[in-house]
């Protein structure tokens, strides 16, 4: 079963490289952005999970050797934590951008935006 | 129903709606998948002993959404319905094989000695000298927080923390000057303007 959610995992980020890489549309490209970040957060909180495991918080009476015993790995969760505040900060840059480029161009379609085609 | 099988749907979920949304025609169906997906994210957290990133998720989720909708909604998709680029999306796929089947062997697949641990036996449950093993054995006395999550954050981590907190500073700085209506005009000097 673990294989199988991994494999999920990682063919979401496919699909996220498939939309950045293969679409011509900016608000597609945006959307891959966001998919490839959903697939990275997935992998490493899937990868902190342990068998029955809980939150990492202390509960009342509790030692750390006792926490240490049943809670999933912490670690991983604080980058994802990270990584959740990166990508608002980059959504909102790329929707600028494309904001300015359709002001400039009145599309979002890359094939008529002369100066970004590649 | 085990909480295995339960990640498996809500993933399986959240990989059919992120193909729906890069292969749908509307746009705002598409935004409206891709946040299907992102809440299926957020019950995954909650699901695998996360709720620390549930509620940042969800936070995000919905500003995101919100961006999306917002920049959509007042303007016209004009794109063509151009054919699929058969090279990028050839490319994409050979990648996506390849990336597939050395993660199926990294990650363990067939019985392979895999160089990931395992699902669900991460590397603090196998021994105690892991950076995670002694970040939740020293969290409660090195910082004083019952929330182990968050002694890492605030504390191990701060300078982290701190590189967030500018990222999110730049973030709206840039997006400010990037919408901003009134800028130099080429050609005008420095003083002029």
């Amino acid at each position: 079963m673990g294989i199988a959610i991994y494999m999920m995992a990682f063919g979401l980020l496919l699909v996220g490289l498939y939309a950045l890489v293969a679409k011509k549309n900016v608000v597609r490209i945006i959307i891959g952005i966001a998919i490839l970040d959903y697939g990275i957060n997935l992998l490493l909180v899937l990868m902190g999970y342990r068998h029955g495991g809980s939150a990492p918080i202390l509960g009342k009476g509790e030692t750390t050797a006792q926490l240490a015993a049943r809670s999933v790995d912490p670690l991983p969760q604080v980058m994802v934590l990270t990584n959740i505040v990166v990508e608002l900060a980059m959504v909102v840059v790329v929707v600028a951008l494309a904001i300015r480029i359709y002001d400039r161009y009145g599309t979002f379609d890359m094939n008529d935006i002369r100066r970004l085609r590649g | 129903m085990t909480v295995e099988l339960l990640v498996l749907l809500l993933t399986a979920f959240m990989f059919l709606a992120a193909l729906i949304a890069v292969e749908t025609s509307d746009l705002l169906s598409a935004v409206i998948c891709i946040g299907a997906a992102g809440f299926a994210l957020c019950v995954i957290d909650l699901l695998v002993g996360a709720p620390d990133l549930t509620f940042p998720q969800v936070v995000v989720e919905v500003v995101t959404l919100v961006l999306l909708i917002r920049m959509i909604m007042t303007r016209q998709d004009t794109s063509r319905q151009t054919p699929r680029d058969t090279l990028r999306t050839a490319v994409v796929l050979a990648a996506g094989g390849v990336l597939l089947v050395v993660a199926f062997f990294a990650f363990g697949g067939l019985g392979a000695k895999g160089s990931v641990p395992p699902f669900g036996q991460p590397p603090m449950v196998q021994s105690d000298a892991s950076l995670s093993a002694q970040y939740i054995n020293g969290a409660q006395r090195d910082t004083g927080a019952g929330n182990a999550v968050m002694g890492i954050l605030m504390e191990y981590r701060g300078y982290d923390m701190l590189g967030q907190a500018a990222l999110i500073f730049a973030a709206i700085l840039g997006g400010f000057v990037i919408l901003r209506k009134v800028g130099r005009k080429r050609g005008e000097s420095e003083d002029q303007a």
